[in-house]
């Protein structure tokens, strides 16, 4: 049912991440059963992509929770955060209710691993992905790319780093909003309609 | 693993934390922790017993990481934390907090600040008032910023420990950095 599109680049299959300076390979990819998220219609804001091995890790200090408690210094640079794993819709949606997420997951399903595979950070023996972060800028282009030992979970300091870098006139957090833990996190400006109802069925707590 | 690991605390340990132990301890543990994260609450007593076998030989830091999506309770488990702290039992509010973590309401804060013997109106006024907000968000920004990856994390001189925090592996890790530290001192000073 999902099929990862090309946008008309090769489809190749590169064998280390892509590194900053290249062009991130565009996707089409389910968030819903119904609903797809293009990377092309995030033009003009910074794109976090947050490759993981899989949903449902057992520990409570996981990835795509972390992320979700730092999505409002995520979001206070403009940038759009979307996780992305081998796991199909239902799961991502029964992950992200559990979780609380209020943040897209995709699910790189069918063929499986397919974008993962042209990001370079797909796991052949394993059959998951990389535990593999993009930082994209407003343009498309890859600005910073880092893969964790897959076991580690790599934190935000560098996605942070990378955003810094991308908006460097963006005061460092400073502590004084205290609303931030108690933001609802909700993505600034979607690209589309689409993105806008994606974000908005995953963070229906709002 | 070690020399993979680039994740080092960007905030120093100074006056503005929470610590025990010498502050020329030759090791300094810090843990980002949750009051309501069950892992935290396992390490709690694996933190006294290497406080315990250490001695002065280590000072340990505790800064807040509350993962208020996912734990409904850790924000004001935090703030009744620092709440105490303003009256001198950060300490003991902070145990009594781990030994009871299933029951972290505000109506439980308010028996552990009376059993701790903080003044029960200031107490209430800063849990109103959320004054321990902005430095509580200061704690987990700096543990962002540091490459906190989850509860709880620790670093060791500065450097985050990505072993697990089992006794064993905990405890020889922080005796390492304290035998490292006094080979390289003996050296200089020789």
């Amino acid at each position: 049912m999902t099929t990862a599109t090309t946008d008309g680049q090769s489809a190749a299959q590169p064998a280390a991440a892509l590194s900053p300076g290249e062009i991130a390979p565009d996707f089409t990819l389910h968030c819903t059963a119904d609903q797809t998220i293009s990377l092309r219609e995030l033009r003009g804001h910074p794109v976090i992509l947050a490759f993981y091995p899989a949903d449902w890790s057992p520990v409570c200090g996981d990835q795509m929770a972390l992320y979700n408690q730092i999505l409002p210094e995520f979001h206070r640079y403009g940038a759009i955060l979307i996780g992305l794993s081998v796991d199909g819709v239902w799961c991502h949606g029964a992950f992200a209710e559990s979780r609380h997420l209020h943040f897209p997951l995709v699910a790189d399903f069918e063929p499986k691993g397919a974008v993962a595979r042209r990001y370079g950070v797909y796991r052949e023996g394993d059959g998951t992905t990389e535990r593999a972060l993009f930082v994209i800028d407003d343009n498309g282009i890859i600005h910073w790319s880092y893969v964790s030992p897959v076991g580690i979970n790599p934190g935000a300091d560098g996605i942070l780093n990378a955003l810094e870098a991308l908006s460097p006139t963006l005061p460092k957090s400073d502590g004084g909003d205290s609303d931030f833990c108690k933001s609802e996190g909700v993505v600034c400006a979607p690209a589309s309609d689409t993105m806008a109802r994606a974000i908005a069925s995953m963070g229906g707590k709002s | 693993m070690r020399e993979h690991n680039e994740a080092r605390l960007v905030l120093a340990v100074g006056a503005r934390d929470h610590a025990q132990g010498p502050s020329d301890a030759p090791v300094t543990l810090v843990e980002y922790g949750d009051y309501e994260c069950p892992y935290c609450g396992s390490a709690y007593p694996i933190v006294k017993q290497i406080q315990h076998r250490l001695g002065d030989r280590l000072r340990f830091v505790f800064r807040n990481f509350p993962l208020s999506e996912m734990h409904p309770h850790a924000e004001q488990a935090a703030e009744a934390a620092e709440a105490a702290a303003t009256q001198n039992r950060f300490w003991p509010m902070h145990d009594m907090l781990f030994e009871n973590q299933e029951a972290l309401d505000v109506d439980d804060l308010r028996s552990y600040a009376h059993a701790v013997g903080i003044d029960a109106a200031r107490f209430d006024g800063d849990m109103q008032e959320h004054t321990a907000a902005a430095r509580i968000r200061e704690d987990f920004l700096s543990g962002v910023r540091s490459g906190v990856n989850g509860t709880p994390t620790f670093f060791i001189n500065g450097l985050r420990h990505d072993d697990s925090f089992e006794l064993a592996v905990l405890l020889a890790a922080v005796e390492e950095a304290a035998g490292a530290l006094q080979r390289h001192g003996g050296a200089t000073a020789s």
